[in-house]
């Protein structure tokens, strides 16, 4: 497909750096367990619900079930060891009959928790592991129906798959408006979350009616959208995928309730949440590690959010640090089990269309990714920084993005509306933005099969440059003796420094102690669960 | 250019009124759907209008693209402009009057007070993330941005501006049960009075609650109202802290 030639001495040298420079997140990541990788666990042993008690009424408002027991289990014992082991030796000692049971005698302030050691702690080892098992073969089974379901429907007939956002606050209209793209040509609905969720550190229950500029991601919803999908498949012949957000302070769990609820692709970055929405480093260095390893098992394909960066810097000074996102967002990925194929790398169309050249410059950009992820369906993201109002203009601007994609074998293709930056898209505008897709992609979708730029011209020396630029700045942070989190402490990506004691949910970071217990780990790495005895041997 | 002050709108000659316009109606495309479209565009005072383009979205929607002459006429005379208090600048501006200007860093500190816990106000002001497609105050580099998030006491908050050097602090209040909102602001302006006299920084409340109206009753600066943009923040903090150009 990709047509550039890079240098491959500097593409080995690039993926060196990067496993360098991310080598400090890893071992943090393995020394540290969070409050959301707990509760996570207790999700996948089956604790739903929420504590009636709690919250003015609203489903959505009262306190989830598992916040209340991992933050009893933390008051009472710590959360060094993990929540199962105290959990599960209540459970094996006779104290609740079930875990349901054991979370209301924590409501009504009467569980008791204690750290077994010796025989009782491989007791309370092996019923966790037997109570998380459930979890992970629903999971196992949810991908199994994925594939079967993409083998009788099939896949979109083409690349990019065509991917469009449902935003309504109110899941019951999302489902109407989703299947309606689907139909109209959408081979991905990503229902975006409400403004904030990010920062909430528990996961709201239930159908929810009631979102900002967005719908609450609850399983609830993700079951409903997931049959409404599921019907729209069946109708139309084509296996329509469904994305979230496993981001913010809940990364973990919305991940194991995407694997649940047969969620297909996820939006999951190493480092958004920290740059974008002052998230504390080791909270999402920690959390991020956990929900790949639950995205690796689910077959779910990440989407990685390195569009970001160009909206907040110049997208020609600063399409490096795309690259040394990527890069980096492939090194953690792979540490955490993803392969290739579920590395939907971010990038976007941002450059100010004024600027001579932008068009090549944005090929060049694109080729760049296509080029050094070769297995990678990259995802693509349409101009926002530059869409001004002028929705003719801001047609003709997302033509060309179009054609961009196509010409260099994007594999997501997030649809840009015209009215970007004017009203939440209407009726209309995704029906012409649609539109807009499907010419170019009938008209040119296989252009780039004549689309050869030639060795030593603009486009190949542009891509040359920004790759030995991120080569430079992925020595900088690899040279930094704490890597990537130093690197984000100084400011390297974007503007703002984010050191590694700052910024939101560092209380819910916890330092696992020589007895740590994680069932769900364990059984996602086929490995031994014993966190720090796995670093020990190197795994 | 009209010599008067009544104007209409020009397509290629003057005089002729004509506009374009685009919309969706909730019926299947047809000879009716039509029809409907040019009652509507009558209706707007469109006359004669073309439906120049029609079709279908998804069975039960038509969308339409209408061009036409339209009846009214723009009296200039009659057009009054609120003019803001200060304008908005955009994230270049905003740096370049700082930097020259101000010559120093801006130092802007914010929080939730009180028990309220929802930092979605003061995140979506702050966070480079921001709002409405604006991006918070973290990201004009001339602001140096502290966030220090959700229940800070009135005293912390105080001591912080004061070794800091905070030039503004901004605080959202979300929660208003019992008017919690205003008593936490007026408590905020009585400490920093108290501690700071007038040497205090810029006060900034916020929340969607409030009436922007209640700034001098509250004590404080100004008082953002709901859907206030991270724009409209920097701008109003440029407008009251920078010293204004010296003429040429």
């Amino acid at each position: 497909m990709s047509t550039l030639n890079l240098d491959p001495t500097l593409m080995v040298r690039a993926r060196e750096l990067a496993a360098r420079a991310a080598q400090p997140v890893i071992d943090l990541a393995q020394r540290h367990t969070t409050v959301s990788v707990e509760r996570a666990v207790l999700r996948l042993a089956g604790l739903s619900g929420t504590d009636p008690v709690t919250g003015d009424g609203v489903e959505q408002d009262k306190v989830p079930w598992v916040n209340r027991v991992v933050d009893a289990v933390r008051d009472q014992v710590g959360l060094e060891s993990g929540v199962a082991l105290p959990v599960w030796h209540a459970l094996a000692s006779g104290a609740a009959p079930d875990l349901h049971t054991l979370a209301e005698q924590v409501g009504a302030g009467t569980a008791r928790f204690t750290i077994p050691e010796g025989p009782a702690a491989e007791r309370a080892r092996e019923a966790a592991r037997a109570a998380v098992a459930p979890g992970i073969a629903r999971i196992d089974a949810n991908r199994r129906r994925r594939e079967e379901l993409v083998a009788t429907h099939g896949d979109p007939p083409r690349r990019p798959w065509i991917y469009l956002i449902v935003a309504t606050g109110d899941i019951y209209e999302d489902i109407p408006q989703a299947q309606a793209a689907a139909r109209a040509g959408a081979d991905v609905i990503a229902v975006i979350r409400s403004t904030g969720q990010s920062l909430l550190d528990y996961v709201p229950e239930g159908a929810t009616r009631t979102g900002y500029a967005g719908t609450y991601a609850t399983q609830e919803n993700f079951r409903l959208m997931r049959a409404a999908l599921d019907d729209v498949s069946a109708e139309l012949g084509r296996y329509v995928r469904l994305t979230n957000y496993a981001s913010g302070l809940c990364m973990p769990e919305i991940a194991v309730l995407a694997g649940l609820e047969r969620l297909d692709m996820m939006l999951n970055d190493a480092m958004y949440g920290i740059l974008f929405r002052d998230i504390n480093p080791r909270r999402t260095f920690v959390d991020q590690r956990f929900s790949r390893m639950v995205h690796a098992r689910a077959g779910i394909i990440i989407n990685t959010g390195e569009d970001n960066y160009l909206t907040t810097a110049d997208a020609v000074d600063e399409a490096h640090t795309v690259t040394v996102s990527q890069l980096l967002n492939e090194t953690l990925a792979h540490e955490a089990g993803l392969e290739d194929w579920q590395l939907g790398l971010g990038h976007a169309f941002e450059i100010d269309p004024d600027r001579a050249e932008s068009f090549r410059l944005e090929l060049a950009h694109a080729l760049l990714a296509r080029a050094l992820f070769p297995d990678a369906p990259l995802k693509w993201m349409p101009p926002t920084k530059h869409m001004t109002g002028d929705v003719f203009r801001g047609y003709l601007l997302d033509g060309f993005f179009n054609l961009a994609g196509a010409l260099t074998g994007q594999g997501i293709l997030l649809v840009g509306m015209m009215t970007e930056a004017v009203v939440t898209p209407w009726l209309s505008d995704r029906d012409l933005a649609l539109r807009n897709v499907r010419y170019v992609l009938n008209s040119a979708g296989n252009l780039a099969e004549d689309f050869a730029p030639p060795p030593g011209g603009f486009i190949d020396r542009r891509a040359h440059t920004v790759l030995t630029e991120a080569v430079d700045l992925l020595g900088r942070i690899a040279d930094h003796p704490e890597g990537l989190i130093q690197a984000i402490a100084d400011g390297t990506f974007g503007i703002t420094k984010r050191p590694p004691d700052g910024g939101k949910g560092l209380a819910g970071v916890v330092e696992l102690g020589p007895d740590a217990y994680n069932p769900a780990v364990e059984l996602l790495a086929g490995g031994s669960g014993r966190v720090r005895e796995e670093e020990a041997v190197g795994a | 250019m009209p010599d008067g002050s009544i104007v209409r709108p020009y397509g290629d000659t003057t005089g002729d009124g004509m506009v374009q316009t685009s919309f969706t109606l909730p019926i299947p495309p047809g000879p009716k759907a039509e029809g409907a479209a040019l009652q509507l565009a009558n209706k707007m005072g469109i006359e004669p209008a073309m439906v120049v383009h029609s079709h279908g979205i998804g069975g039960q929607f038509t969308f339409f693209v209408v061009y036409g002459s339209v009846r009214h006429l723009v009296d200039l005379d009659a057009v009054h402009v609120e003019e803001r208090a200060y304008p908005l600048l955009g994230s270049k501006e905003i740096n370049s009057a700082i930097k020259d200007r101000l010559r120093r860093k801006l130092v802007v500190l914010g929080a939730c007070i009180g028990t309220d816990a929802h930092t979605v106000g003061i995140d979506a002001i702050l966070n480079v993330k921001g709002f409405a497609g604006e991006k918070g105050l973290e990201y004009l580099r001339e602001m140096a941005v502290t966030n220090l998030g959700a229940q800070v006491t009135v005293p912390e908050l105080v001591a912080r501006a004061r070794a800091e050097r905070a030039d503004a602090v901004l605080v959202s209040q979300v929660v208003t049960q019992k008017d919690a909102h205003l008593r936490n602001t007026r408590e905020l302006a009585a400490a920093f009075r108290e501690a700071m006299g007038e040497y205090r920084p810029l006060l900034v409340v916020g929340g969607p609650r409030f009436d922007p109206a209640m700034a001098a009753d509250l004590g404080v600066d100004k008082v953002f109202g709901r859907g206030t943009t991270p724009g409209e923040v920097a701008s109003y903090l440029v407008h009251a802290l920078i010293p204004q150009e010296i003429p040429a």
